[in-house]
């Protein structure tokens, strides 16, 4: 009878754990079908209708059709230096909006006269199309990459500044106040609890600005450029080169979802502590 | 008494102190005329109805805002602002959230300098001695309302003060939360040879804590009493004698 009782009991514990098990996998299986299922549907679509003719195959060419354009402008270099410009122009102006947003926005946001005095132009600017102003920068600086490079720095310039001013406002005066009367300088105080107080605020601008740069990137390129993604994208057009077309678009793609990664990686490292990060 | 006992530290004399806020454009009168005088090493506790002021006079003996008049003794020298010989605990335990339970510990030393392997080492002993060893990589949003607290108060331990502030420590705590970290606080204090002033709005902590009980009145100026509990320690709720002085003290509040 007890003996009975703890084999049926163990047999039914390793059915236990083997449907757990099961269960397990297929919830892995379900969760990856419900977040990329879509995604992967749509390219089926798209590859099936291009191929099958159900959808114009020379404006929407079949998926390996683009894939193939895609590697060959890569392995062949052709796409190589637009990716390498195209990388350039935007990584110089997006390094020059965080080394400068950054900075002044912890300066800004901790000195409430100056930050008073400079919103209302900032909030102007910011409402001030970056691409609105490409002419006259294009006026200032020429054709050539200063006046591409500036556009999105920009552009790029003010989501990390406005962010990074916010999250200065917004540390909880009483942290700064618990640091002051442990005999905390003001310089310790910035340093200990101001600046890592402010790190998600400033991830919210930086991520925001990184996908700015990469539309006014793909603006300014097509405009004036003879190299850039950007400017692959309206010359295969212009060429009728539709599969080179979207090869030059997917490659964009991946340049945001690759940026976008990065920065939720960095984000991840530093604010293991914040709740809204994980 | 022919020989002077060694001179304790952490000795609060108040003379004259007043405080008042200016109120959407009217003075507010919150502290007049306030002398207290409290010895090292004593256990102070300090009552009074909502808004008679009791926050305002810690963060005065705290060195937070400044008296309008008057003055605040430490060991017989004035006070001018903030010093490192007091440290305060708030309502909230105001624990910075990027850091562990350890960081946060041992924050007041490494803000002051001290070299952090040393910090940690004397964090350590104080998250003990509140009975969090075993969250010491623990991050705050990890934290229980109390466990938090106890943080808060590791982390005044830790520097040493000669005077540790309290206001309403506990107040946020559950009933029995609220127990434990009371005989624990009465446990610390007593170890740590401290001056404690503590301000609270449950009579029943007062008792178990303090050796005297400050009174603030409501009106502005009136005199404040001190009550004497001269109970042997630890003291124990359920004694006639603890119950007959929190009768006393509710009295003092026209309680009955
Ligand atoms: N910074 C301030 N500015 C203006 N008025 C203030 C300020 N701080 C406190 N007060 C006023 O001072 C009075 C006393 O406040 P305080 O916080 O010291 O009361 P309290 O005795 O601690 O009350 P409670 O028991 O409710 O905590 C209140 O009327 C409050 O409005
Ligand atoms: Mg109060």
């Amino acid at each position: 009878m007890v003996s009975l009782d703890t084999t049926s009991l163990a047999i039914r514990s390793q059915a236990g754990t083997a449907g757990a098990l099961l269960g397990r996998s297929t919830a892995v299986v379900g969760q990856t079908a419900r977040r990329y299922g879509l995604l992967a549907g749509f390219l089926l679509a798209w590859q099936i209708g291009s191929t099958y003719g159900w959808i114009n195959p020379t404006v929407f060419p079949p998926l390996d059709r683009i894939l193939a354009a895609t590697w060959s402008g890569v392995a062949g270099g052709a796409l190589i230096d637009d990716v390498a410009i195209s990388l350039q122009r935007s990584g110089l102006a997006f390094a020059a909006a965080v080394g400068l947003g950054v900075p002044l926005g912890l300066f800004m946001g901790q000195i409430r006269s100056v930050e008073q005095a400079l919103d209302p132009i900032l909030q102007f600017f910011r409402q001030t199309s970056a691409l609105a102003l490409y002419p006259v920068f294009i006026l200032l600086l020429g054709l050539g990459e200063a006046s591409k490079v500036f556009v999105i720095f920009w552009a790029t310039l003010f989501p990390i500044l406005l962010a990074t001013i916010g999250g200065v406002k917004e540390v909880d005066r009483k942290l700064i106040e618990m640091a002051a009367t442990f005999g905390a300088s003001r310089s310790t105080i910035f340093r200990k609890v101001v600046l890592p107080a402010s790190v998600p605020s400033i991830f919210v601008g930086l991520r925001l600005s990184a996908t700015t740069a990469l539309l006014l990137l793909i603006a300014a390129e097509m405009i004036g450029a003879n190299k850039g993604l950007g400017f692959q994208v309206m010359n295969a057009q212009y060429n009728f080169q539709i599969p080179q077309m979207f090869a030059a678009i997917l490659l964009l793609a991946l340049l945001g979802l690759s940026a976008n990664a990065a920065l939720v990686a960095l984000q991840r490292r530093l604010c293991r502590w914040d709740d809204a990060a994980r | 008494m022919t020989v002077q006992s060694a001179v304790r530290r952490g000795e609060v004399t108040v003379r004259d102190l007043s405080k008042s806020f200016t109120l959407n454009g009217r003075r507010l009168d919150v502290l007049r005329g306030i002398q207290l005088d409290v010895d090292g090493g004593e256990a102070l506790a300090i009552v009074g109805p909502s808004g008679c002021g009791k926050t305002t006079l810690l963060r005065v003996l705290a060195g937070i805002e400044p008296p309008d008049d008057g003055s605040v003794l430490i060991d017989g020298r004035p006070v001018q602002g903030i010093g490192t010989e007091r440290a305060i605990i708030f309502q909230e335990p105001r624990l910075l959230p990027w850091l562990t339970v350890l960081g946060n510990v041992s924050f007041g030393l490494q803000v002051r300098g001290t070299p952090k392997a040393e910090a940690e080492s004397r964090a350590r002993h104080y998250i003990r001695l509140v009975g969090l060893g075993d969250f010491e990589s623990a991050y705050p949003r990890q934290l229980s309302g109390g466990m938090a607290q106890r943080v808060g108060i590791a982390r005044a331990l830790t520097v040493q003060p000669e005077i540790l502030l309290l206001d309403e420590p506990l107040g946020a705590l559950d009933a029995m939360t609220k127990l434990t970290m009371q005989e624990e606080l009465a446990r610390i204090w007593r170890e740590e040879n401290v001056t404690l002033i503590l301000v609270t709005h449950d009579l029943e902590e007062a008792i178990v804590l303090a050796d005297r009980v400050l009174v603030l009145p409501k009106e502005k100026g009136a005199a404040s009493r001190v009550i004497d509990i001269d109970l042997p320690r630890p003291r124990d709720r359920s004694e006639a004698r603890f119950v007959a002085m929190r009768r006393r003290l509710m009295a003092e509040f026209g309680l009955h």
